[in-house]
């Protein structure tokens, strides 16, 4: 039934030069839910463009506002305020079948009494795609997800992983303008997880067909995606590349929702070029890229790996504090210091356990914690 | 050993049950369909199996109009059972208890009484066709009661809940995201319901005609109550020629057909829309 030789859909060119309009545009969209009395907000105001043929993630704790974003997108919802935008066009009051979206649901709602073909060939059909045309596409979409000749199956009888493949054949094999993903691998264990995060971004690449991708994994979010939007009550906080996220937190909630964060509070005091001095209470003093004004309170944030531990007196130029050592855990690869500042403030130490490991600290050490100035940044409190 | 045997001593009690009240009923009735003689002088075991011919080559008009009452009351029952289902289903929010229990109220009156009460309804001057009499909308001489209409509506009122019931209980089931599933891929309402609601509520309708039909064309109060001569049901047959002309072996042998009837048309059903073939309705 298959053809066995497999082209796969024509893939876009890879686009760095993003021209036309965006894939998807959100306007200032706002969602409240009413239930009775209460109104709930689940998305308080939300501006973002994604760009074509771009793996985008929507990152953020439970309860965000992740879903109904998508919903909106995908038309399941009305935007309570607000514009949404597909290829440029308002499809506000859209219903979801004249929408050129696809989703992926979290739980695949597979159609269960249908057969793997019948239901990767449901959109087709819809579209009154000639049946050759059908037959091939749905060949092609069941290759590309390592599916062929399960085409009989009924999803009932398939394993978490492989009605995974199928929903998001399901999708892809209408070529839509984006491909909408709610917390696809949520359902699945650790290592088939691991396996399908590398999987759909081949598919994605192979495909060149724009993936908006909700996850409450921080790490899947940084591993897959080209830009993430951080969101968190209803708002996105930031967004930005993984590197940039990871690197350069915008705020306290991304510096703590995104790998581990040391957080120290300051004041800022005088400026020193592009610099700001951030003053800690009784422990000493950094230097900061800020814009921040003098005498504003900040949080000083600086990454466990970007920190150097050890007994000597570190390098003129760099940030230094002086701490004790507490808990020291090793990790095989890499040692986990917590150090104590003298204010009682704590700061964690990655630091990888390579040959030259020579002088580690001990717990009770005095040691000097020092790291870059341009490796930490000042976020306002 | 023993921990094999447990299960089979567990159900024991309702073998047993079955034995007693279905095994040796429906033996000594079929004992019966093969006697001749009469209630005065006594029945003996002849084997007389001309017994059945004759309730066939006797009763076959009203067998085929039972039949044909119950295909009727059943495809009303589909036609009214499904619509209500469903909205309860999808539309009950927090009552569907409520709205499943108003369906059940008026099945704790008792049977007869319910249907004496449609005879006012559908009585010729009744609350029903008075009315409409009066506005000109039915000719004075129009009746409904005595007609097939009655004893078929009046099937179909008395057994409607077990037609929804059964449907209500797949429709529950169906997840919401599968139908936002279909609209996401291009179906319209009607055709995710169409291609996916219908299709998999096919069990609970099975079940449903299984469940009406069987009670509808076996029924002798409804044509009883409602009916005229010409409606006469195989049930009220039965019934004639046990209580009133004692003809036990007729009675029984015209029971055993309708049943073979019934049981051939069942096998037949779920073997044309047997629950794998239900779940394998294309799309
Ligand atoms: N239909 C609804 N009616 C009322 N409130 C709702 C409804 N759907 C969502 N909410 C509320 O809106 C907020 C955002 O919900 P949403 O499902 O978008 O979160 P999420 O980011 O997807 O979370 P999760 O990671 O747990 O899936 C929550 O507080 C939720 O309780
Ligand atoms: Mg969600």
């Amino acid at each position: 039934m298959a053809t066995s030789t497999h082209e796969g859909p024509a893939p876009h060119p890879p686009t760095t030069a993003r021209e036309g309009p965006a894939a998807i545009g959100l306007e200032g969209v706002v969602k409240t839910y009413r239930s009775g009395q209460e109104t709930v907000a689940a998305v308080r105001g939300i501006d973002l463009a994604v760009h074509q043929g771009e793996f985008f993630s929507l990152l953020g704790p439970s309860g965000c506002g992740k879903t109904t974003t998508m919903r909106m997108i995908a038309g399941f919802e009305e935007p309570t305020s607000g514009t949404v935008r597909l290829a440029g066009r308002d499809v506000t009051g859209v219903p979801p079948d004249r929408r050129d979206v696809n989703m992926v649901f979290q739980s695949y709602a597979l159609f269960p009494h249908m057969s793997v073909a019948d239901n990767v060939a449901f959109g087709l059909r819809r579209k009154n795609v000639p049946k050759d045309e059908v037959r091939r596409r749905v060949g092609e979409a069941l290759d590309l997800v390592e599916l062929s000749g399960l085409h009989r199956r009924r999803p009932g009888r398939l394993s978490g992983g492989q009605q995974q493949r199928v929903a998001l054949a399901r999708a892809l094999v209408n070529r839509p303008g984006a491909l909408l993903l709610d917390e696809p691998l949520g359902a699945l264990d650790l290592k088939l997880r691991q396996a399908m995060q590398i999987e759909l971004k081949r598919i994605q690449r192979e495909v060149g067909i724009t993936f908006v991708y909700v996850t409450h994994d921080q790490s899947e979010a940084l591993t897959m995606s080209d830009r993430i939007a951080v969101m968190n009550e209803g708002v996105v906080e930031q967004l930005g590349p993984p590197a940039q996220i990871y690197e350069r937190p915008a705020s306290r909630f991304v510096a703590g929702f995104i790998g581990t964060s040391n957080l120290l509070s300051g004041t800022v005091t005088t400026g020193v070029g592009e610099y700001a001095r951030v003053e800690f209470d009784g422990i000493g003093h950094v230097l900061v890229r800020t814009d921040q004004t003098s005498g504003s309170a900040v949080d000083v944030t600086v990454r466990p790996e970007k920190v150097h531990i050890g007994a000597d007196e570190p390098a003129p130029g760099m940030s230094r504090l002086r701490g004790t050592v507490g808990e020291v855990v090793y990790l095989g690869a890499s040692t986990h210091y917590t150090v104590v500042l003298a204010n009682g403030a704590e700061v964690v130490v990655f630091r990888q356990n390579s040959s030259d490991a020579s002088n580690a600290a001990e717990r009770g050490d005095q040691v000097w914690l020092s790291w870059r100035p341009d490796h930490s940044y000042a976020l306002p409190r | 050993m023993k921990a094999k045997t447990t299960p089979y001593l567990l159900v024991l009690p309702a073998w047993i049950w079955l034995a007693i009240f279905f095994v040796v009923p429906i033996c000594g009735m079929l004992s019966v369909s093969l006697m001749t003689g009469n209630v005065l002088d006594g029945f003996t075991q002849t084997f007389h199996v001309a017994n059945y011919a004759e309730a066939i080559d006797r009763y076959w008009r009203q067998i085929l109009r039972s039949l044909a009452y119950g295909a009727c009351a059943t495809a009303l029952c589909v036609a009214i059972g499904y619509p209500v289902a469903a909205w309860i289903a999808f539309r009950g929010g927090r009552h569907k208890t409520t709205y499943l229990l108003l369906l059940l109220l008026p099945f704790f009156v008792s049977q007869v009484l319910r249907t004496i009460s449609w005879r006012f309804l559908l009585a010729d001057d009744g609350v029903l066709l008075g009315p409409l009499k009066s506005i000109g909308l039915l000719p004075e001489d129009a009746h409904v009661l005595s007609t097939p209409l009655a004893v078929v509506t009046g099937l179909a009122y008395s057994h409607l809940p077990f037609m929804v019931l059964p449907i209500y209980a797949v429709l529950e089931r169906v997840d919401h995201r599968v139908v936002e599933a279909a609209r996401d891929l291009y179906a319209t309402r009607a055709q995710a319901f169409l291609r996916v609601v219908l299709p998999m509520s096919l069990p609970g309708v099975f079940a449903g005609v299984l469940m009406v039909f069987v009670p509808t064309s076996a029924d002798y109060v409804n044509a009883s109550l409602l009916g005229g001569t010409g409606t006469t049901m195989i049930g009220n047959v039965i019934q004639s020629q046990y209580l009133v002309n004692n003809d036990y072996p007729m009675a029984a042998a015209i029971t055993f057909v309708l049943m073979a009837l019934l049981l051939a048309g069942i096998f037949g059903y779920a073997r044309a829309l047997g629950t794998e073939r239900v779940m394998e309705v294309r799309a």
